[in-house]
């Protein structure tokens, strides 16, 4: 399958040629397939924001390729701009970018910077409100008499509306209450199913990544030393650890189990798997 | 280039002789400089000035180089200003040049090298208070040489808390219109293209979430502030204490004496 | 009462608004013991934030008392003796930091109090000591990261020698790592120095560390006690908008299959353990 997003030897130098020169990305290779529930995780300055401002044109390369669909977004700078409407990317906090003096006008301001007639900007930001859970009664409001968490819905569905093959979220849950997570959760659900667009969530919460990604991409120092599957990515336990990033509370419960010398598989990471395994060995005992 | 990379209230640690001067001493210093300078009248004054200016940025070790790239952005004043001054200076004498409407005098010429020396001078003697002196120490100095003006009801101590908090929060908020600016352009705005009318207007989802985020800080920092028992400047003291040392002295002194040759020197007809 | 440090007396608060006033707390009354560490859990609205801002009169009730040390908040002449007993750390670590070296900063509070130069100094150094960061001192805030800038924080309200500290969310800004260093400084300023620390917090895995832990729903206290206790409520805690901590959660899951095992047991360790009585 041809990668919708990809990286070739991705580097990127900060301050390059100074005293404070900093190596951001080391050569990442890194790609994202049509459709894809992706989850790179990384603790505060493991290059992780650095990387993702790159695949939507933000930043430019050191060195190294960025390919959206194939097509080199630095070849010139048409694509450069296409490039930055096929990837959306919402930022950590972007309840703090709203300007407009109502949530129509704001979610409204991706697609009219893309050139769309009026008609089809109603239809996106009507579309986009309806994905976060807006009513239609909000979108007369302005956006400052919000709660945090429908101020950041708002935000959400502005990158939303303009309907992006690959939508990026850095932290999207972030300060959030429980409540307030599973909702915002199961509003990139909700367009990742509708679109069959590809997700990158960007977190270092490993619970929650562990609940929602197909796969997942763990950065530090720049480079990538651990990708796949969840399962594949916990049974890791002692590097993550080391990164500072840790397993999730199932997968460690799962693994003094096992020491106990309790015959059960390590890999789930997940409440709901937890309670499958230990019914299955239950059964296996008989003793259900 | 990111707005971040521009460098603000430049201070270069370190442990000079310049380093170590109270920095009211510093900052008087630099009064009793700019004096000087704008008494000055002849060569012999300038010359004087910068020998000892030359010494100061030697014995500061911040080099000559970061000097000179502070007067990069005043470059295009200086040479506006000596051109200036060359053309419209009028002379005595017979033009040294003439061309179009413009007569050169000798005067001019003198003129204009004397304001580059005296911009140039100015500028580089500000630059190494700033680079010596770090920002905290500075606003300091400034609210106790005015504290005298307290008892003229003037908001001493207010003007030195606003200028610290605002030392502290000028790098959050370039940071934070970095983050805005990139969050902005991820929705296709565009800050570079565009007349004039058309930038000003790109302008405002940048602004609009900058001035409310100053404003939230603001609240959330005066709330914070009052926890932390802030009831203006009244029964407050300080960690801090500046204290004159044996060497302030001194330098006060010298400071002093280059006022006085500089007075002297006028009176001699060199140029 | 000799060992309560912070007393609400059927507390109320209401936001005046158009029309009706919103009403935020509706009838609070607690006793906090000097030296606990006292966590308060609650879904965002909840009223949680506003009750902390109670605690130093950054808020006056609008009816019922507030009671610090003894000290009626509402009497403004005690105004900063009740703000030097109780200490306040917020959210965002930026906007509570005032100086732009960290002693400094740390400094603000002692300054503030009148507090003579060289006891200042004292107090600074033993407050950065407190939070680990005495080797900062000379730092620039703004290039700290958000774990040490929230320490920092904390050191400037220690400055002030407080009975009590209060943090509000002190941790919803931070990753894992910022937030286990401020979690850590908590608990050993609470344990070692005696400091009493409420903690609000939304996260169940902070609060499971707390000596006693208070939920809050709908401006009302909906459960006290100790966290093992407060945590077997699983319903009542999903209906408040609240989860529990994965421990509990697949405890409860299990016992709702039939299986007989405790709801208490809270850390991994006593997950594991009870699990593995049924298992081996």
């Amino acid at each position: 399958m041809e990668p919708i997003i990809e990286t070739q030897k991705l580097s990127h130098i900060y301050s390059a040629g100074t005293p404070f020169e900093h190596i951001a990305l080391d050569q990442i290779d890194f790609s994202a397939q049509k459709g894809e529930y992706l989850g790179i995780i990384g603790h505060t300055g493991s290059g992780k924001s650095t990387l993702i401002q790159h695949l939507n044109g933000l930043l430019k390369p050191t060195s190294g390729k960025v390919l959206v669909e194939g097509k080199d977004i630095w070849q010139d700078k048409a694509t450069t701009r296409w490039a930055r409407f096929q990837v959306g990317l919402v930022f950590q906090y972007p309840e703090y970018q709203l300007f407009e003096e109502t949530v129509y006008k704001d979610i409204s301001f991706g697609p009219k910077n893309m050139g769309l007639n009026e008609q089809e900007v109603d239809r996106r930001v009507r579309e986009a409100a309806g994905f976060v859970g807006l009513a239609d009664s909000v979108l007369e409001q302005s956006p400052f008499e919000l709660s945090g968490g429908q101020k950041r819905r708002v935000a959400i569905a502005g990158v939303i509306a303009m309907e992006p093959a690959v939508l990026i979220l850095d932290e999207p849950t972030a300060g959030l209450d429980p409540v307030g997570v599973e909702q915002i959760l199961g509003n990139i659900r909700d367009y990742h199913k509708a679109k069959n667009a590809t997700i990158i969530i960007v977190s270092h919460s490993m619970e929650e990544m562990a609940r929602t990604a197909d796969r997942l991409v763990v950065i530090n120092d720049g480079r990538i030393p651990i990708e796949g599957a969840p399962a594949e990515v916990f049974s890791h336990g002692e590097e993550l650890e080391a990164i500072g990033l840790g397993v999730p509370q199932m997968t460690r419960i799962f693994h003094r189990l096992n020491a106990l010398g309790v015959d059960v598989d390590p890999s789930v990471y997940t409440v709901e798997q937890a309670k499958t395994a230990v019914m299955e060995l239950l059964k296996r005992k008989g003793m259900m | 280039m990111a707005l971040k990379d521009i460098t603000l209230g430049q201070f270069f640690p370190g442990n000079s002789f310049l380093h170590k001067l109270d920095p009211r001493c510093k900052l008087l210093l630099v009064v009793f400089f700019i004096v000087s300078l704008f008494v000055a009248k002849n060569a012999a004054g300038y010359g004087l000035m910068l020998a000892v200016l030359l010494i100061c940025i030697l014995a500061s070790k911040v080099g000559f180089k970061a000097i000179l790239r502070g007067m990069k952005p005043i470059f295009f004043i200086v040479v506006f200003t000596a051109v200036l001054n060359l053309l419209y200076t009028p002379g005595t004498g017979t033009p040294l040049v003439e061309f179009w409407i413009f007569h050169i005098y000798w005067e001019g010429v003198r003129t204009a090298i004397f304001m580059v020396f005296r911009i140039m001078m100015l500028i580089s003697c500000t630059f190494l208070l700033t680079y010596t002196t770090s920002p905290i120490l500075l606003t300091d100095a400034l609210e106790s040489l005015l504290g005298p003006l307290k008892t003229l009801h003037m908001p001493i101590h207010e003007l030195a808390m606003m200028m610290s908090i605002a030392l502290r929060f000028i790098p959050t908020l370039i940071e934070e219109t970095d983050k805005i600016m990139a969050a902005q352009k991820a929705r296709g705005a565009d800050f570079e293209s565009g007349g004039l009318v058309q930038k000003a207007k790109s302008l405002i989802p940048l602004l609009v979430p900058l001035f409310i985020s100053a404003f939230r800080r603001a609240d959330e920092l005066a709330v914070a502030m009052e926890c932390r028992c802030y009831h203006g400047g009244e029964g407050r003291t300080r960690m801090r204490q500046l204290k004159y040392a044996f060497r302030d002295y001194i330098a006060l002194a010298l400071g002093l004496g280059l006022c006085a040759a500089v007075f002297y020197l006028n009176t001699l007809g060199i140029f | 009462m000799p060992n309560t440090i912070l007393k609400t007396e059927s507390l109320t608060f209401s936001y005046p608004a158009e029309g009706a006033p919103k009403s935020v707390l509706q009838g609070i009354d607690l006793e906090i013991e000097a030296g606990t560490f006292v966590a308060v859990l609650g879904h965002n609205g909840s009223g949680k934030s506003t009750l902390a801002k109670h605690m130093n009169a950054i808020l006056l009730p609008s009816g019922g008392k507030v009671y610090v040390s003894g000290m009626d908040t509402a009497d403004e002449s005690k105004l900063l003796d009740i703000r030097r007993t109780v200490g306040m750390v917020f959210q965002n670590p930026d906007n509570q930091i005032v100086a732009n070296v960290v002693e400094e900063d740390c400094a603000f509070g002692p300054e503030n109090l009148g507090v003579p130069p060289a006891e200042i100094r004292q107090r600074v150094n033993e407050a950065l000591a407190a939070v680990g960061m005495y080797d900062h001192r000379g730092h620039a805030p703004h290039l700290l990261s958000g774990g040490q800038k929230q320490r920092i924080a904390i050191a400037g309200v220690l400055a002030m020698k407080p009975k009590c500290v209060v943090l509000d969310e002190p941790t919803a800004m931070l990753d894992p790592i910022g937030r286990r260093e401020v979690l850590e400084t908590i608990r050993t300023l609470n344990r070692e120095s005696g400091v009493t620390v409420v903690l609000i917090t939304h996260h169940m895995d902070e609060a499971a560390q707390a000596d006693r832990l208070i939920v809050m729903s709908g401006g009302k206290v909906i459960a006290d006690g100790v966290p093992k206790e407060v945590f077997q409520h699983v319903e009542e805690l999903k209906a408040a908008g609240l989860t529990v901590p994965g421990t509990v959660a697949l405890l409860w899951e299990l016992r709702q299959a039939g299986l007989d095992l405790p709801l208490d047991a809270l850390s991994d360790e006593e997950c594991a353990q009870a699990l593995y009585q049924i298992l081996r």
